[in-house]
């Protein structure tokens, strides 16, 4: 098992560092720093003082690749792929182009994207297992024929409606909640509740579904059958075998999101103008700011390698059939 | 002047390939089976109408041109205009021309807003001024508009369930004629539902499809029928344009990732060793990459490339169509590895059958196994995926224009519709046209997409039709 997490982590270092050369490729080929200059000075016609004045305030006056003017190990590393990139390992996101600590940014506005992530997570899931039940326990009904639509009609309409109609109808209409913002501490509650609704009800289509099917793949199953057999109600049946076997498929799903909760939601979190890592991430693109959005890509894909790690042990542990070499 | 775009190049080569599959698949039986599978279904078929519907309008959309303007006599040659035009556009041209002040609610015959008028004795008031087109006919709006809006509305229906009737005995005939039946037979089998391919449900909803479309062409010479925009422009216009923009982007994007998916999948599982670990890496890589950052990161480039190179692009249009295009090509780039996964998983399985064992051992060129044995038996997945994807590419649009990483600002499209409109949220009365009018159109083509695919997927999973 040992054996295994580590050798897992090993073939992470590869795969990260494929992602960091193709999003340095991305960034600093197509465009070149002379570029970025003159898009973040707004002119057109700025001068080449002024670009080379810019580059060198946020360390971009080095070579690419390979500076030929280094000495000896200095080659490879005084360059702008070690300074911007090679740092990334060791978490250290260095300054966004504005001038403030990324690391530090990153670590204040992690909570209030946890603040919401989690308890969408966990209230949707209780949600689309209580509907996928439900479904599953009329199923060839017509409860279930109309279920079905009700999820593809939900699953049909776009997000951003979820949460232009969860603003307008709770926070317009009845004003039960603030439109948007946010708070620290306790107070922070009442702007968390409404965008943990819309988040909760623009997954529960997808989600009962999904769930939906795992629970009837079940249900055709021969121990299902030896159950009812031995004479146990259906109700026992869904709950203590069904439920418990469709776990395993269930549980895999929700671990591998788990690390990217940090990440929150970009399109949640800007609509309801709250400071987490996904408004950031906005903010970093609407302003053009290169250090931001590289961060953050490579922090994703860490948190994504760590979630599929992560999904494997989860197997082990739910599933005692599942041994791990 | 025909002026082509390279969007309009790709929809023109995807058409062509769907009616290239369709020829082929027509003279083959296990191909034709799950269709007609497919055709039993009155949900999938009904949809399929509501997606032909939207096919016609984002394919005359896709033809452009610069139309030409009046000759001058003397210099004897043909002059172009700057601006470029589609087909669709030519068609609905009262529709784009008329143009208001600024907002005016659906139907409405007065602005949204007040403005100072001077009366007929010189004296100044403020008041809501009556639109320059939005029921311009009517001399007193508040006592006729009602009726006349429903008159033409009633009219609008007859006429329109009076072409469907003429569609439908047109096709009966058409289906006796085929089968050697009597018109009556083929007439109430049609209506029992008794059709191999399910007509019934296919022409109610085209009558339904057919009395909107009639009603909202009379309504929309009249009125403004969904309302107009900040600029005055008619939403119902804009509403029409963006379904090309969803449908290039629900399209081309699989479009564009499916050769690279299938070699890389089918190379993958076939030949394993070094190039099964080389692929594998290079989609665990890509995969590893959040969707949404990758595409934030790629759009953020092509701005700044954009921005610095100006000057490369003629007209508005073109440097739209570009991003447009390019969004087709990032979004594909987040999108295929998952197919890829799927296709190396079964090529694995089928580099183990019989078959491919016989063709091998025959001395099959590797080549041609793969374009001959492995290829098509993979294709159902390839199939179940593009449809499948397609409703999600369409919202995804939407959520990215709204985070203005997604299509050309100046371009129509349903995020950007909602994305202004949105700004709007706070006035009173709430200006809710624009919203209203997206939600209308991008829910009936996801939802009609929705039942299609599953209804497609029913048909050609072969894991679920074992079960039946």
């Amino acid at each position: 098992m040992t054996a295994y997490i580590v050798r897992r982590l090993l073939y992470a270092i590869p795969i990260l560092i494929g992602v960091n050369l193709l999003t340095f490729v991305l960034f600093f080929v197509i465009n070149t720093p002379d570029d970025i200059a003159r898009s973040q000075l707004g002119d057109r016609r700025v001068t080449a003082a002024a670009i080379d004045t810019w580059k060198r305030a946020h360390g971009y006056q080095k070579p690419l690749i390979y500076n030929e003017n280094a000495q000896g190990l200095g080659k490879l590393t005084d360059t702008v792929l070690f300074n911007k990139s090679v740092r990334l390992f060791a978490f250290d996101f260095g300054r966004s182009d504005s001038g403030r600590d990324i690391g530090y940014d990153i670590g204040q506005r992690m909570w209030p994207s946890l603040a919401i992530a989690v308890p969408t997570l966990i209230v949707g899931i209780l949600v689309n297992i209580t509907f996928a039940l439900l479904i599953a326990l009329f199923r060839g009904t017509y409860i279930d024929f109309w279920g079905v639509v009700l999820c593809v009609i939900l699953l049909s309409v776009s997000s951003l409606f979820y949460i232009i109609g969860g603003q307008y109808l709770l926070s317009k209409l009845f004003h039960l909640v603030p439109i948007s913002g946010y708070d620290t501490g306790i107070n922070a509650t009442k702007f968390l509740i409404l965008p943990v609704i819309v988040g909760v009800i623009s997954g529960v289509g997808s989600g009962t579904r999904w769930y939906r099917t795992l629970f009837l793949e079940e249900i055709g199953k021969d121990y299902v059958r030896t159950a009812r057999a031995k004479g146990l109600s259906e109700h026992v049946v869904l709950f203590r075998h069904v439920l418990r076997n469709a776990l395993i498929p269930l549980l895999t799903g929700i671990v591998v999101v788990l690390p990217l909760l940090f990440m929150g939601s970009l399109i949640v979190e800007s609509f309801f103008g709250v400071p987490g890592l996904g408004s950031y991430t906005i903010d970093g693109i609407q302003r053009q700011d290169f250090a931001i959005v590289r961060s953050m890509v490579f922090l994703g894909s860490v948190l994504y390698i760590i979630g599929l790690l992560l999904t494997d042990i989860s197997y082990t542990l739910v599933d005692p059939r599942v041994r791990l070499r | 002047m025909l002026v082509l775009f390279w969007t309009d190049v790709l929809i023109y080569l995807l058409v062509a390939m769907v009616v290239v599959f369709a020829l082929y698949a027509r003279r083959r039986e296990h191909l034709r089976a799950p269709w007609r599978e497919v055709g039993r279904s009155g949900v999938a078929m009904g949809s399929l109408v509501v997606l032909a519907f939207y096919v016609t309008i984002g394919l005359l959309d896709s033809i452009h041109f610069r139309p030409a303007l009046q000759p001058d006599e003397e210099a004897g040659k043909r002059e172009y205009a700057h601006e470029i035009l589609s087909v669709f556009d030519w068609l609905v041209t009262p529709l784009r021309e008329r143009t208001e002040k600024t907002y005016s609610a659906p139907f409405a015959a007065n602005l949204y807003t007040k403005e100072t008028v001077e009366l007929a004795d010189g004296r100044q008031r403020r008041q809501f001024p009556r639109l320059k087109y939005g029921a311009r006919h009517l001399d007193d709006p508040a006592t006729e508009k009602t009726a006349d809006i429903v008159a033409t509305g009633l009219s609008a229906a007859v006429k329109g369930v009076a072409v469907w009737g003429l569609i439908c005995v047109m096709l009966i005939a058409a289906l006796a004629r085929k089968k050697q039946q009597t018109f009556r037979s083929v007439f109430t089998r049609m209506l029992s539902g008794a059709t191999a391919v399910r007509w019934r449900s296919m022409l109610y909803t085209f009558a339904v499809l057919l009395v909107i479309s009639f009603a909202a062409a009379d309504l929309s010479m009249e009125y403004h029928i969904l309302g107009t925009d900040k600029v005055g422009e008619d939403v119902f216009y804009q509403t029409l344009k963006s379904i090309r923009t969803g449908l290039v982007i629900g399209t081309l994007t699989t479009l564009v990732m499916l050769p690279f998916a299938m070699l890389l999948g089918i190379m993958a599982g076939y030949f394993g060793g070094w190039i099964d670990d080389v692929i594998q890496y290079l989609y665990t890589t890509l995969s590893s990459i959040p969707g949404v950052l990758l595409i934030a990161a790629a759009v953020l480039i092509l701005q700044v490339y954009l921005d610095n190179h100006a000057d490369r692009f003629s007209s508005i249009a073109e440097r739209a169509d570009l991003r447009l295009l390019f969004l087709c090509l990032i979004l594909g780039v987040t999108s295929w590895t998952s197919l890829c996964r799927y296709l190396r998983g079964e090529t694995l399985k089928l580099r183990d059958t019989d078959y491919i064992q016989a063709a091998t051992a025959l001395g099959v060129r590797q080549f041609t196994i793969l374009t001959r044995h492995v290829a098509p038996n993979v294709m159902h997945i390839v199939l179940i995926t593009v449809v499948l994807d397609f409703s999600a590419l369409v919202l995804a649009e939407a959520v990215l224009s709204y985070v203005q990483i997604g299509v050309d600002p100046a371009m129509n499209s349903w995020g950007n519709m909602i994305n202004s409109a949105r700004l709007e949220m706070a006035r009173e009365p709430i200006v809710w046209w624009s919203l209203f009018a997206a939600f209308l159109f991008m829910f009936s083509l996801v939802l009609a997409a929705n039942l299609f695919s599953d209804a497609l997927r029913d048909a050609f999973d072969p894991r679920l039709r074992r079960e039946k």
